[in-house]
């Protein structure tokens, strides 16, 4: 009892304090990539405690969706956090859901905020809120059909038992088909979580903005709840790109030291796809928004074909 | 299209034949005239047929010498050479005048700011909605009359302007600014969109009128010139150069040969510095920060340049009128060449990185078309001209300063799009380089300045200057004692800016960002 909750601490603390780092080292490493100096990684903690001593300023045409959505991101994070195989093969919440739940957990988000830029009524928060769900609706599908590809492989829809199985039989993951997946799912990540080249976490220019339009109305404490969130996302979706495809090292829980073991091997896999990202980044440039129902479209193509393998060379 | 097809002896028979009084030459390419207010359209339509169209039209109060206002038209072809200005007298009695705004789409721009700013109103004019003001300006206030009570009891009444309104099923309209979400000046821009297409846009500009034309009444020659300045921050050398020559044209001065050439030196690294920064800004707009981070460490370079050779890094206080003044007289030309040839051969390089990634130019071609008949229709100026095939460019048309001994290469693209705009940036840049090279080539030791002798009340003249963004009018009516009594300036913005409406049309609302970039029109130089 006092070990699984002590496992479940670990997961929150790991997500919710490593979330900015990670956006913070992305942040960094895109700017040495271009020859800036850059801020340092550890900018977003000093980000979020200043706009946690700001004042908030909430329009008034708005009703309790708006004031609800920032808590309702984080509280679906951290839930989530604990169904992510984060640090061990049995996360916290393993009884509770599979991966269904986790597509959901991320839709219900993605609602919420959809709604919360609807609701101040301005033309910005409505144009984001509609490129987000129309992004949404075309990459939910590819997560489903990549996770699945994997999870018919595993024979499982238990997001542990999968990291579990593809650790202990290396075969199964050294696959064409789960290199397909992982591409499917690589992309489809780049366009949940509002990177480029789908949407560019740095623009100021209003007008091409998506992630970034629907949460233009939030301030202070607010706001810092909202990046927050979408920084755990981020991190949550590197970590189920890491620990499902890359399956080594994380173990059951049997004490501190494979607890440790698993997060340490978690930092080494995201550092690599964190540099990866970075350097994706900085090669292209941001897709002209019709274009990227193709590329989500390429990427459930992929995940597709990942998911026919699985028949195919059975 | 080349210049001088038509010859300035056309246009003197033009005139003469539409009644004109008084023609003389007032150089080799232009003449001037004086027509009575009830020829001016018939005038028009005589000089259109020769390919002379308006380019130019301001209002000067000379009620207190002559009892009427004045108007003073410029009709040339887009390369503004030969010309013919055309003096009217609208009497203050009546205060209307023919409007030439269903021929010439610039003329209609300026009719409508002399309607606010003068109240002279253009008799069949299809659009008088307000220009230059807004709208809780008092009715019957015109600031630029001489004899104005200036008037501080505005009140904002919250009177909407009239935007053209596009109704039907899934269209949306989205208002942006004048408060914009990064640090760029305040313009209002209404998109209708039915889905992410544009269908119409309508700029609202003004927040930033200053009154400009009405400081420099009254201001001596020397106190004018920081106010000439500081018109547009980024076209410093173009505005005070400008203003330079026409008060040189009005005293009858000759600049120095050596004064000549270290303004081409100045005007060219104005150039070079805002050119490398617009396609810095318009590579950052694709979401390709390695263009953006490197075209503004070059443009920083260039700055300090700028400050190294003038104490200033946006090069003010070189040009004055009779010459030219200050650390630049001094400077090592052929260092500075040098130095200016490498920042811009590595801007090269990196406008050639951004381009050959596809994901780059893919957002940059066929996107913000501006085709050569719109174009050439909304008598579109400058650089945004010639990235839509009009071959106009002043510096090779009508050369001044130093410019007929350097020879100046005209780069035209006639795909009107962004990619072009940034090409002929690209362009530009490195004949400017090739500029700055020739005159530290042929800089010669002398004196780079002549005093001015004093202005004749009354006399009027133009500068004109082709700066980065396109050609820049400063028209000066001297006043009293060497004085000024009237100047009127004209930004390329204020030509182009109606463009930007036409070019976006039926792209998306996200690469909006885009197609003002590749424009980047001054709003200040706009506003006045």
């Amino acid at each position: 009892m006092i070990a699984s909750l002590a496992v479940a601490l670990v997961h929150i603390a790991v997500v919710g304090a490593g979330a900015p780092l990670l956006i913070g080292a992305l942040g960094t490493l895109k700017a040495r990539l271009v020859g800036r100096r850059g801020p340092s990684p550890w900018q977003p903690y000093a980000d979020f405690r200043k706009l946690l001593a700001k004042e908030v300023v909430v329009s008034t045409t708005t009703s309790w969706v708006f004031r609800a959505t920032p808590y309702l991101l984080v509280a679906t994070s951290l839930v989530t956090a604990l169904i992510v195989p984060v640090a061990t093969v049995r996360p916290p919440l393993a009884f509770a859901g599979n991966i269904i739940l986790l597509v959901y957990l991320f839709m219900l988000g993605t609602f919420f905020l959809a709604l919360a830029g609807l609701d101040a009524g301005s033309a910005f928060g409505g144009m984001g809120s509609s490129r987000e769900v129309a992004v949404a609706a075309l990459a939910e599908p590819t997560v489903i059909v990549a996770v699945f590809a994997l999870a018919l492989r595993a024979d499982t829809i238990d997001l542990g038992r999968i990291v579990e199985r593809f650790g202990s039989e290396p075969h199964l993951a050294l696959n064409p088909a789960h290199l397909l997946a992982f591409a499917a799912f690589f992309i489809v990540m780049l366009a949940e979580t509002g990177r480029l080249p789908v949407d560019n976490p740095a623009t100021h220019l209003e007008l091409t903005m998506i992630h970034e339009a629907m949460v233009l109305e939030y301030s202070g404490r607010y706001l810092a709840l909202v990046e927050w969130a979408s920084a755990m996302k981020l991190f949550l979706f590197m970590t189920l790109l890491a620990n499902l495809f890359v399956p080594w090292g994380l173990t059951e829980p049997t004490g501190p030291v494979a607890v440790l073991g698993g997060l340490l091997a978690l930092a080494g896999k995201l550092s690599v796809l964190t540099l990866a990202v970075a350097v994706l980044e900085t090669a292209v440039a941001k897709l002209r928004l019709f274009r990227v129902p193709e590329l989500l479209a390429g990427s459930f193509a992929l995940a597709f074909l990942s998911l026919m393998a699985v028949f195919l060379v059975r | 299209m080349l210049p001088a097809t038509t010859t300035v002896e056309q246009l003197r028979r033009a005139a003469l034949e539409a009644g004109a009084a008084g023609v003389a030459e007032s150089s080799p390419s232009a003449i001037r005239c004086r027509v009575p207010a009830s020829e001016v359209p018939a005038l028009a339509d005589r000089l259109a047929a020769l390919g002379a169209r308006c380019q130019f039209l301001a209002a000067a109060d000379t009620r207190v010498t002559g009892g009427d206002f004045t108007l003073a038209y410029v009709f040339a072809s887009a390369q503004l050479t030969p010309s013919v200005t055309v003096l009217v007298s609208v009497p203050a009695a009546a205060a209307r005048f023919a409007s030439l705004a269903t021929r010439s789409f610039a003329a209609s721009r300026f009719e409508r700011e002399i309607h606010d700013l003068f109240g002279l109103v253009p008799e069949g004019h299809p659009d008088l909605r307000r220009l230059a003001l807004h709208q809780y300006w008092p009715q019957g206030y015109h600031p630029l009359r001489r004899d104005v009570v200036s008037r501080t009891d505005f009140v904002d009444t919250g009177e909407a302007f009239p935007f053209r309104r596009v109704e039907g099923e899934g269209i949306f309209e989205i208002t942006v600014g004048p408060v914009h979400a990064g640090i760029i000046e305040p313009g209002h821009f209404r998109f209708s969109v039915e889905g992410e297409t544009i269908v119409n846009l309508e700029t609202r500009l003004g927040f930033v009128h200053k009154g400009t034309e009405k400081l420099f009444e009254g201001l001596a020659l020397d106190a004018a010139r920081p106010l000439a300045e500081r018109i547009s921050g980024d076209t410093s050398v173009g505005h005070v150069l400008a203003y330079c020559q026409a008060i040189e044209a009005l005293a009858g001065c000759a600049v120095p040969p050596r004064a000549a050439r270290l303004r081409v030196v100045l005007l060219e690294l104005e150039r070079i510095y805002n050119h490398v920064g617009d396609v810095g800004m318009i590579v950052n707009d694709t979401g390709f920060a390695f263009g953006h981070a490197h075209c503004f460490r070059l443009r920083e370079e260039l700055l300090r340049l700028n400050e190294r050779l003038t104490g200033h890094r946006l090069l003010r206080g070189a040009v004055v009128p009779g010459g030219v003044t200050g650390p630049i007289t001094t400077a090592r030309l052929a260092a500075a060449a040098t130095r200016v040839e490498t920042l811009v051969a590595e801007f090269a390089a990196i406008v050639r990185l951004c381009l050959d990634n596809t994901t780059v130019l893919e957002r940059l071609q066929g996107t913000g078309r501006l085709t050569e008949q719109t174009a050439t229709e909304m008598q579109v100026v400058g650089l945004v001209g010639r990235a839509s095939g009009i071959d106009a460019d002043l510096r090779r048309d009508a050369p001044f300063a130093a410019y007929g001994e350097t020879g100046v290469h005209v780069s035209v693209y006639g795909t009107g799009d962004v990619w072009a705009r940034t090409m002929v940036r690209l362009d530009e840049a490195r004949e400017a380089a090739r500029l700055v090279r020739e005159v530290a080539r042929l800089d010669t030791p002398g004196i780079v300045h002549v005093p001015v002798p004093p202005l004749a009340p009354g006399a009027h003249a133009f500068g004109l200057v082709e700066a980065w963004r396109g050609p820049v009018w400063h028209w000066v009516v001297a006043g009293e004692s060497s004085t000024l009594g009237r100047v009127k300036v004209v930004d390329p913005s204020f030509r182009n800016w109606p463009a930007l409406e036409h070019a976006v049309l039926k792209n998306i609302v996200p690469d909006f960002p885009l197609c003002n970039k590749s424009f980047n029109l001054s709003y200040s130089g706009n506003d006045l």
